[in-house]
């Protein structure tokens, strides 16, 4: 079995079908691109993974854990799925070193002392070991996102999920995200990855799924789909790109 | 009748044993209150079906009646409806917790619902639990809040207990009617109590302003 796997997956918001019975495979060590036009479902995709959307039917189901398995077991599950928001949403009141160190302390049960030490790890392995003390606005977006990953990395998941973590940044400040997931994908960590930049799927992508009202429209190696795009509505997605 | 102030000083010593039943009223009734409005408001803005019905119509109840009709109640109408006889200090007291938990309950309501939805899903997606996320996330940012409307809530309760006058109990307004029924001096005895509140609800504002500083604006 794979390590998720969505079966006839269905969403729906009220009248509107959001997924529409989606079967998908995501084994470890794969670094999935999502993308498509705005609603294509992309995002709640993703974002079904770790429960943070009710399925309307079929199953999703994360190292044989269902997300339908009740409360225990989703948060199992999102132990094992670490999350990253378009909007970092660090914890305002904590310190970077603080936000990083809560999901140790308060879901693993580690030790306040032993848990900042590590989140201090987590900073310096996202370039900000300087920054442990400084709370989330006193920092760019950049360095708020880099944080934000540090945070989901410190509850040592088995995959990472990032939601367009990079589309509320300056193009100056994209960078310095983007090499830190670089950096992650090149240690062999598997990732789902909403986003617009073409050129990370390029570079260590292996695998891209373009999505189109709720069905996914594509599904291959990514420098070969992104050049020749087997599906015109894909193709004119892509021109509008980069 | 000519005004004379120098008729004061000698009835500060009761209007302190009257402020005093005052404060007690309020502090008593405010803790209670605070409870009862953090159950209700989180029932609101959490709970289940049942719960926020149970909420909500507890606070549509106590919001849409005078408090003077629910001390009259609580102290006239229990004992006959359910056998229940309390004296009026207890029904004082359990009108200012009923009264101010509604009002605190919209209170804590907003607050919570006003932090950032992402917060919440940044806590569970770390694979906190719900009540974690609460206690530990939105709580803390939903506290800052809460003080300002919390502090208006605290005067108005604060001046509500003069409306116990119509079941007795000795607190400042009822006070200064007693003095006042002795000597007709309704000039400097009404000043005097008016004064003695604006030192009760200028003492609470200071405070809070206190605490408001102490906190980082977030």
């Amino acid at each position: 079995m794979s390590f998720i796997e969505f079966r006839k997956t269905l969403k729906c918001f009220g009248p509107l079908t959001v997924l529409q019975d989606v079967d998908l495979s995501i084994d470890q060590g794969e670094v999935v691109v999502l993308v498509g036009p705005s609603g294509s479902g992309k995002s709640t995709l993703l974002r079904c993974i770790n429960g943070l959307e009710t399925i309307t039917g079929g199953d999703v189901i994360v190292d044989g854990l269902s997300v339908k398995g009740g409360n225990r077991q989703l948060r199992e599950i999102r132990q094992e799925a670490g999350m990253v928001f378009q909007q970092f949403n660090l914890f305002p009141q904590m310190t970077a070193l603080q936000n990083v160190a809560l999901g140790p302390r308060k879901v693993r049960g580690v030790a306040k002392a032993e848990a900042l030490r590590q989140a201090g790890d987590m900073l310096a392995k996202v370039g900000l070991s300087e920054k442990g003390d400084h709370y989330p606005s006193e920092l760019s977006g950049g360095q708020q996102q880099r944080v934000a990953i540090a945070r989901a990395l410190a509850v040592k998941p088995k995959v990472m999920l990032f939601d367009e973590p990079t589309s509320a940044l300056d193009p100056e400040l994209k960078q310095e995200v983007l090499s830190v997931m670089l950096q992650l994908a090149r240690e062999g960590m598997t990732m789902v990855v909403v986003t617009h930049e073409m050129s990370f799927a390029k570079q260590v992508g292996t695998r891209l799924i373009f999505m189109e009202h709720g069905k996914i429209a594509v599904d291959g190696d990514p420098r070969e789909v992104i050049d020749n795009p087997p599906n015109p509505r894909m193709k004119d997605f892509l021109s509008h790109v980069d | 009748m000519q005004v004379d102030w120098s008729i004061i000083p000698g009835f500060i010593p009761q209007l302190i044993a009257g402020a005093k039943v005052t404060i007690y009223i309020t502090v008593l009734g405010l803790i209670g209150g605070i409870i009862i409005g953090l159950i209700a408001g989180l029932m609101r803005a959490y709970g289940g079906k049942i719960a926020n019905a149970i909420a909500f119509t507890y606070i549509e109840l106590i919001r849409g009646t005078p408090i003077v009709v629910q001390v009259m109640f609580l102290y006239f109408a229990l004992p006959v409806l359910a056998d229940i006889r309390i004296d009026p200090m207890s029904a004082a007291v359990l009108a200012i917790v009923v009264n101010a938990g509604a009002y605190i309950a919209e209170i804590v309501r907003g607050a919570f619902l006003s932090i950032s939805k992402g917060l919440t899903e940044a806590g569970l997606a770390i694979g906190m639990p719900h009540w974690k996320v609460l206690l530990y996330i939105v709580g803390p940012l939903a506290f800052r809040r809460l003080i300002p409307p919390l502090g208006n809530q605290f005067i108005v309760s604060l001046k509500d207990t003069s409306l116990f006058i119509v079941i007795g109990v000795g607190e400042l307004t009822r006070t200064g009617q007693e003095i006042m029924a002795a000597n007709f001096r309704a000039v400097e005895i009404w000043t005097a109590v008016a004064v003695c509140y604006l030192i009760l609800t200028g003492t609470m504002t200071i405070t809070l302003r206190l605490i408001e500083k102490r906190m980082r604006i977030l």
